[in-house]
């Protein structure tokens, strides 16, 4: 089966610095990936290139099967690409529901729709059905966000991709600076959305929490990918000394 | 993985507990509440120390007049605030529009509804053309809005007395003067007051009900977010400071009937007196938060204080230092509640010196 979704040689320089130096990635559908690898091995900006927060200096995306083009991260959610930015990327003053349809509002149908006119009660009834389908922890669809705890924040953030993204969905970090019980269920979450054939592609620090949800570990080192293992396969020795350069399946 | 084994909990459940907020406890959640207790109480403090004079028809007309002018200011600064900017320029503004309004009037000549028409679109169009260039100088070149608006301030000021060699015009139409000015719509209801109040309530349903009223806080909220999400932040940015603009040209026409002249050297504090109001009806200027209904409470506190000064022989003056007690005490108190009920996050730099309302 082809990837949903592949980088083919990517680089990308800031100034003199090379963040990535011809890396290789590949999701496929209903796949749960992890991104593994030390800290300035590329993984962050990788992503970011992937879901069209930055241009690459050089390489190429394939998505299903067609080479495209991202200027921004607009292009890549018209392609069904979401993105879970580590800090969320939520209007704080804002409640679940105007974050969930924030720049997507459900407008009234006829002349007030027309003039600007919301339809609150269709917007409020599909965030609630993402978030109990997520299983996302909201008490108060009304309240601002800003007031709600790390956990619930990060639910409403998952959830809003989840709800949108059709292919792809990126995480950034998403159980970093979360207690055992937001951890868990933001790991639920991305057992659920894998399961609905969309493409699951996370960064993370924790092994225990990538050999617990990922089918495929990608370890970065140094601005390429270095190694690709099925998490039947490997363990977590394995990874740790593929992240620190020790072994290398592929050539630069 | 241990860490699925530790919480029992079954994810999946109802986890949304939706509590719909009944209608009294959202109103009592709303800052402008505590604004309206305090006018309320100020009304009955002087009504009380002059139960003859001060709530009679004829009073009450004209502290509605004094605040009608600076509502339809208030509109705009609100919009302007909850992104996260500011807009010194609406005195200067209403100045401007004023002077080339009454001059295209002079021109047209007429005492009519014609000419009063034609002035009013002429300020309109002079307050729009200001307010894109604000908008588009802080979207676009990225200049902090307190020093695009300090600029336009001090530059449509000084375009209005080069128009005027510094005399003010006093020749504006009877029509307009009569009717609109001073004219009542029925019985004791003032013109002025009506056409306020509309403005008024376009303002809280563009603000509360649309899209635009949605974005308008989601870019004060988090800019960058709605960046990410495709909200037109830049043409957006221009689009407020555009309506700030024509509601300050729109003011400037209904100045020009109130006062029967161009008052080019009392717009000064105009601008400050508006954010007052603004800042004292709860909107922040942190951006995000905020209201209209808020800020014209906010408005006629100033106004009832003078009024009532004056009545109990007090020097007027007073009024001024007791609105700057009432700002900064109205501010400090929201402060404090909202950092309870955020928990003490970190505080950010005042957006609007910063590029484009973005937090630093």
């Amino acid at each position: 089966m082809a990837p949903i979704l592949e980088a083919r040689d990517i680089s990308k320089q800031y100034g003199h610095v090379e963040a990535l130096a011809g890396a290789n990635f590949d999701v496929n559908a209903g796949e749960v990936v992890a991104l593994i690898g030390d800290n300035g091995a590329g993984k962050s900006t990788l992503v970011r290139i992937m879901s069209g927060t930055e241009p690459a200096s050089s390489g190429q995306l394939i998505f299903e099967g067609k080479q495209v083009h991202l200027t921004s991260p607009v292009d890549a959610r018209k392609l069904g690409m979401e993105t879970v930015f580590q800090d969320l990327a939520l209007a704080p003053h804002l409640s679940p529901v105007q974050n969930m349809y924030l720049g997507r509002e459900v407008m009234r149908t006829g002349p007030l729709g027309r003039l600007g006119f919301m339809d609150s009660r269709s917007m409020r009834k599909g965030s609630r059905e993402a978030f109990e389908k997520l299983g996302a922890t909201v008490r108060n669809l009304n309240g601002p966000v800003g007031a709600m705890s790390g956990g619930q924040r990060q639910g409403i953030a998952v959830a809003r991709a989840a709800a949108w993204a059709q292919k792809v969905i990126f995480l950034d970090e998403p159980t970093a600076a979360l207690g055992v019980v937001q951890t868990k269920n933001v790991l639920d979450l991305i057992r659920r959305v894998s399961a609905e054939g969309i493409g699951v592609v996370f960064i993370s620090h924790s092994m225990p929490h990538v050999m617990d949800v990922a089918d495929r570990i990608h370890v970065m080192w140094r601005g390429r990918r270095v190694a690709t293992y099925r998490k039947e396969d490997t363990s977590m020795e394995q990874l740790v000394a593929a992240m620190t350069g020790a072994v290398t399946q592929e050539a630069s | 993985m241990t860490l699925a084994d530790t919480t029992p909990t079954a994810a999946g459940t109802a986890a949304v507990e939706d509590v719909p907020a009944g209608r009294w406890q959202r109103i009592a959640r709303i800052q402008a509440l505590q604004i309206v207790l305090l006018l309320a109480v100020t009304v009955a403090i002087f009504t009380i120390l002059r139960p003859g004079t001060f709530l009679t028809p004829f009073n009450i007309r004209g502290i509605v007049q004094n605040t009608s002018i600076l509502a339809v200011l208030g509109v705009g600064m609100t919009f302007v605030i909850i992104t996260g900017g500011i807009d010194l320029s609406i005195g200067s503004v209403l100045v401007f529009s004023g002077v080339v309004a009454d001059k295209v009037m002079a021109a047209q000549g007429g005492q009519g509804w014609g000419t009063v028409l034609l002035g009013t679109l002429v300020a309109c169009g002079c307050g729009l053309g200001w307010g894109l260039l604000n908008g588009v100088l802080v979207a676009k070149a990225n200049v902090p809005p307190l020093i695009v608006t300090l600029g336009s301030l001090s530059a449509a000021l000084g375009f209005a007395q080069i128009l005027t060699k510094g005399l003010d015009l006093r020749d504006a139409p009877q029509t307009l003067v009569n009717k609109v000015g001073f004219g009542n719509i029925v019985g004791q209801v003032p013109t002025l007051a009506v056409v306020a109040g509309v403005v008024v309530l376009a303002g809280i349903v563009l603000l509360h009900r649309t899209r635009f009223g949605l974005h308008t806080y989601a870019i004060g909220s988090n800019a960058e977010a709605g960046r990410r999400v495709g909200l037109k932040v830049d043409r957006h940015l221009i689009k407020v400071y555009a309506l700030a603009g024509l509601l300050a040209g729109f003011a400037g026409i209904l100045n020009l009937g109130f006062f029967q002249s161009t008052t080019i050297g009392g717009q000064s504090n105009t601008a400050l007196n508006v954010i007052a109001g603004v800042a004292i009806g709860g909107t922040s200027l942190f951006g995000g938060v905020g209201s209209v209904f808020g800020t014209v409470i906010g408005l006629f506190i100033p106004i009832v204080l003078q009024n009532g000064f004056i009545q109990i022989n007090v020097q007027p003056f007073w009024q001024q230092v007791v609105v700057g007690a009432v700002l900064v005490t109205v501010v400090y108190v929201d402060q404090l509640r909202r950092a309870a009920a955020v928990g003490g996050r970190k505080h950010y730099r005042f957006p609007f010196l910063s590029h484009r309302g973005r937090r630093t």
